[in-house]
């Protein structure tokens, strides 16, 4: 297989580097082991920040949120809901950083507004009434999974951009100084394929030092892993900040319907093993609860986490959070390769950014001197996307609703057809309409139930439409079951415990998925 | 009011899910006067097939060990679990206590039967095969096939979510080379979705029965047994699935559904309707609150809810308030515990051990086997083995030390248990142990 570019990794910085080099003309595989978004832009927190989380630490990377904040809220209005967000302070906070911060934003740009304690809990009624102080910033919400589909989609039209999923690369081949060949291997089946790319990106966040040790290059990585919590249902119009020194626990972002909850920083050994766990869930709590008492109270959902690759700036080391924020470009001339580049880092308010540097290096390197567009040219909104958008379910069966059309997902109102819809849309880039990649595109399994049911019901109308056919389909079934529990596990106590056991009565007690072997489908039990 | 001019029994029963619904036709049978109430909604979700044990998941590594023969596996399910409720029960009780219930239902026109040694095969919604001792006549029909491998025709309803025929014939298709799918539209439904409970009360309709047995006519050439999802009438099923295998010259059976399927709300109208012409004082859909009284003192009761507030005494309880989803237990942030009298509740140390990392882990999640210790008259133990107080009793899915849901035992230790319990109870009460 040949290409111009191959980029690997199909995270938002994948997807955004790939329309990027769209856009001047270049095409490009995109690489992915996983699916699209399943690193750190499938786990993160939704916040298109303003900046103002990072005046006290880091004014660079502070100015750099602000102006793309105003960029994708330009050029990508379709991914954002412009909520705007607070900074807020409670009793026993430090009062020294509340004083420099409406000084700290203003010399970064960012336009941040004082509220009385009365003003800022009358906009949101949730705060403690412990609030001591508070400023309104422009924050705002952004939907990972649309940007990235987006980006993707957009790069396909411009320039027949191609998305390799669940292919790893596992090896480069070098030969006088440049990447010769790559070898994929498909995650799922085994298979191999060669590719051969004029140049080669890593895009692949956390992953970004193993890929990069490929090809004999070093990058120090840290990985520290955040986990986020999912409320039943929104509790807040606004993103809230607590007015302090970057701690865990500290934001509250709303994502639709739902508002989310966090985050921490833990340092794992390997991005892999990311894994939301109950103390992470408890730490998350204990320390949002002052700035909002009733998060100790209200329904979760779930529980997930992504890991941040945080690039070692010379020997520093030590606890994740400290260490820089702002993204790194490796050229690897220092190992004498001239076709081959390493993005890491940065933010997904960034990503455009971080897209644009690397396509003016690939650009320079090809020879093509055309100028990046990406900071003037909207993003179009693709219809098949717009199943990630919460509520919008909701939204479409109250306008069109077909009584011949069953509702699937109950909790967020997905019918049969839409089901359909999805599959169609995406059939010509996802090839496998299975139960995860249809939960990636949509709301299904995101509600309540967290796909209990409604991962029933839309196997059951796999089947039915032949889309699944054999025992495969159980396998499958019961994939989807255990990625969802993984983010389910630490939030089941009250009411979710109560939802999992039934959820557990219908998988294991009644149709008894735990029996079926994944690895042996076809054996029925003695009969 | 004084406490004596509130109405006095021997036994309060609180819960009507299986176990409370199996006890009060135990209790009834013995001559106990008997008050009762729950949600009698929680029986509605069971699947409608029995169980006694399917499976014995590993202590450790190693595979489920599937149950063909419930009660010959009985000894190494104790000695894998020691203080599972079956150890305080017998085979032969277990199989006692199923039949005085099946006698009950059989008089409310829902029949069953149960596989002498052996579980029956019973085909499952999603094309599995479940494992069970006990199962409703008009399910038998599936077993049979099954076991024949007779040629068959398994037929979904258009826009009757959740169930495929072609989902359960994709699933058993490699064993069973015989059976093949269809689809078929329920006659004169007022369109929109289809759901099994509506169905099922139409099929009662003999028109409508008819009906649908010549939507079904062109799918039977060649088969013997044609399989539906359980929609074959509320009221006495046998009666909807003989009338349409007469029309049709085959046998026609069911498959069980998503709860709330039929063969629950069956069960649930059976005993709604029947226990109170039994005599029990029941309370559908509403709680019963108490504390532990003093020696020689009734229970005082609190029945409270719609549509009726009262005060009851009563000589013995009987605790049949299910786990999480029927309300007998509640986990929070700290820990589990028993809703109604703050019973001891053993239980993982953690919350962080509540769950496994894998969903289907064969061994299953910790927080299953969580629940309320008893001594051999199913009476609550604390931590040390003391009695907590001699006229109070605990059953069903309440108990400690069972996972019904991975062990498939739930309508086993529902029933064995509850019938147990009240055969104390009822001994108590013949040698005058009550309170008063
Ligand atoms: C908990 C948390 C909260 C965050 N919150 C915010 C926020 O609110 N606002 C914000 O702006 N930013 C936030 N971030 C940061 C933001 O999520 C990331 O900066 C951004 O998503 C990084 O995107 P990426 O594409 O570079 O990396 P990733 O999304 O991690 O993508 C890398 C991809 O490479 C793939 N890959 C790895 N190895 C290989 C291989 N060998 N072959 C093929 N593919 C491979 C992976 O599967 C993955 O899909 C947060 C991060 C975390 C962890
Ligand atoms: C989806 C599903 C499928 C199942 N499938 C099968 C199957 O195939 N085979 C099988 O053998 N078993 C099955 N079961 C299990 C079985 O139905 C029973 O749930 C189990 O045996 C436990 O019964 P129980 O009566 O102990 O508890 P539950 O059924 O949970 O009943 C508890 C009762 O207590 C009541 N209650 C709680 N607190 C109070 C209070 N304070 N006052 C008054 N009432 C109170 C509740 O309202 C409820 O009525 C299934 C269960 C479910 C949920």
């Amino acid at each position: 297989m040949q290409t111009e570019v191959l980029v690997i990794g199909a995270g938002v910085t994948g997807a955004g580097i790939a329309r990027d080099l769209a856009l001047r003309g270049i095409s490009c595989i995109v690489a992915e082991q996983g699916d699209i978004n399943s690193g750190a832009s499938g786990g993160n927190h939704g916040l298109l920040h303003s900046g103002a989380r990072y005046v006290a630490s880091d004014r660079e990377a502070a100015q750099e949120c602000r102006e793309e904040g105003e960029i994708l809220k330009r050029l990508a209005p379709q991914c954002i809901e412009d909520c705007g967000g607070l900074f807020v302070a409670v009793k026993g906070d430090d009062e020294d950083y509340i004083a420099h911060f409406p000084d700290w934003c203003a010399k970064a740009g960012i336009a941040a507004h004082a509220l009385s304690a009365s003003q800022a809990r009358a906009l949101e009624p949730c705060l403690s009434p412990d609030v001591i102080a508070a400023y309104a910033v422009p924050d705002a919400s952004i939907d990972p999974f649309k940007l990235a589909l987006e980006n993707l989609a957009h790069a396909k039209e411009l320039a027949g951009a191609r998305l390799l999923r669940r292919f790893r690369v596992q090896e480069f081949v070098i030969a006088q100084g440049r990447i010769a060949r790559t070898r994929l291997v498909n995650t799922v089946s085994g298979e191999e394929i060669w590719v051969e790319a004029e140049q080669v990106v890593n895009a692949t966040g956390a992953w970004a030092g193993r890929v990069a040790a490929l090809a004999g290059a070093d990058i120090p990585l840290l990985c520290s892993q955040g986990t986020l919590l999912v409320t039943h249902e929104r509790i807040a119009t606004r993103v809230i900040n607590r007015l302090r020194k970057p701690g865990n626990g500290d934001i509250l972002v709303p994502g639709g319907t739902v508002s989310i909850l966090g985050t921490t920083s833990v340092t794992i050994d390997a991005p892999e093993k990311a894994r939301p766990t109950v103390a992470e869930v408890d730490e998350n709590l204990r320390e949002a609860a002052p700035m909002i008492p009733s998060l100790r109270d209200i329904r979760y959902v779930r529980a997930y986490c992504g890991v941040r690759p945080l690039i070692r700036a010379g020997s520093e080391g030590g606890d994740g959070r400290s260490a820089s924020r702002g993204f790194a470009l490796f050229e690897h001339t220092d190992v004498g390769l001239s076709n081959f580049l390493t993005v890491s880092g940065g933010k997904l308010t960034t990503f455009r950014l971080m897209a644009e540097r690397v396509g003016d290096v690939v650009a320079r390197r090809l020879g093509n001197t055309n100028p990046c567009r990406t900071r003037q040219e909207p993003l179009p909104a693709v219809a098949a996307c717009e199943w990630t958008e919460p509520g919008r379910g909701p939204k479409i069966w109250a306008m069109q609703h077909d009584a011949q059309d069953p509702l699937l997902c109950e909790c967020e109102m997905i019918s049969a057809s839409a089901v359909q819809e999805i599959v169609d849309s995406c059939r010509d880039v996802f090839p496998d309409p299975g139960l995860q990649a249809l939960g990636k595109r949509s709301r299904i399994g995101k509600g309540a139930c967290q796909g209990a049911f409604c991962g029933v019901r839309v196997a059951a109308h796999l089947y039915d439409t032949g889309q699944m056919r054999s025992r495969d389909g159980l396998v499958k079934m019961r994939e989807f079951f255990q990625e969802r529990f993984k983010g389910q596990r630490p939030v089941l106590w009250n009411a979710q415990l109560v939802q999992a056991e039934l959820a557990e009565a219908l998988h294991c007690g009644l149709l008894g998925l735990e029996l079926v072997d994944p690895k042996n489908p076809d054996k029925v039990l003695p009969s | 009011m004084t406490s004596s001019s509130f109405p006095h029994y021997d036994l309060a029963i609180i819960g009507t899910g299986l176990a409370g619904l199996a006890a009060a036709v135990c209790a009834v049978n013995r001559g106990l006067s008997v008050v009762q109430a729950g949600n009698t909604g929680a029986i509605a979700y069971t699947s409608g097939v029995f169980d006694v044990l399917g499976a014995i998941p590993p202590t450790e590594d190693g595979d489920i060990a599937v149950v063909d023969a419930p009660f010959a596996a009985l000894p190494r399910l104790l000695a894998a679990y020691p203080g599972h409720p079956y150890a305080v029960v017998t085979p032969e009780g277990i199989r006692a206590a199923f039949h005085e219930v099946l006698d009950f239902l059989r008089g409310a026109g829902i029949v069953y039967h149960t596989g002498d040694q052996r579980n029956f095969a019973v085909i499952g919604p999603a094309g599995t095969i479940k494992h069970s001792w006990c199962v409703p006549e008009t399910i038998m029909g599936g077993c049979t096939a099954f076991a024949a491998k007779a040629p068959c025709v398994i037929v979904g309803v258009e826009r009757l979510k959740g169930f495929s025929a072609a989902q359960v014939v994709a699933n058993l298709r490699g064993v069973w080379p015989q059976l093949r799918a269809a689809q078929v539209a329920l006659p004169e439904h007022p369109g929109g979705e289809v759901y099994t409970e509506q169905a099922a009360r139409m099929l009662e309709v003999p028109q409508l029965c008819r009906a649908f047995a010549e939507a079904l006519r062109p799918l039977v050439d060649g088969v013997q047994y044609l399989g539906l999802p359980a929609i074959l009438g509320v009221h006495r099923p046998g009666d909807v699935a003989a009338d349409l295998s007469r029309q049709l010259g085959v046998t026609v059976f069911e498959i069980p559904t998503m709860p709330p399927g039929v063969p629950g709300i069956r069960l649930k109208e059976a005993f709604e309707d029947k226990l109170p012409e039994m005599g029990v004082a029941l309370y559908c859909q509403q709680r019963m609150d108490g504390q532990l009284p003093p020696p020689g003192e009734p229970f005082r009761l609190h029945i409270s809810g719609q549509p009726t507030e009262v005060d009851v005494l009563a000589d013995h309880v009987l605790l049949a308030t299910g786990r999480f989803l029927g309300g007998g237990l509640r986990g929070d942030l700290e820990g589990v515990v028993e809703t109604v009298f703050g019973l001891p509740v053993v239980q993982p140390e953690t919350r962080a051990q509540w769950h496994r990392a894998d969903y289907l882990d064969p061994r299953g999640h910790e927080i299953h086997k969580a629940g309320i210790c008893v001594d051999a008259q199913l009476r609550p133990v604390g931590p040390a083995g003391e009695l907590i107080h001699p006229r109070l009793h605990v059953a069903g899915s309440l108990l400690a030390n069972q996972d019904w849901i991975r062990m498939k035992c739930g309508a086993g230790v529902a029933i064995a248990t509850a019938a147990s319990a009240v055969e104390a109870v009822a001994k108590a009460c013949a040698h005058g142990d009550g309170a008063t």
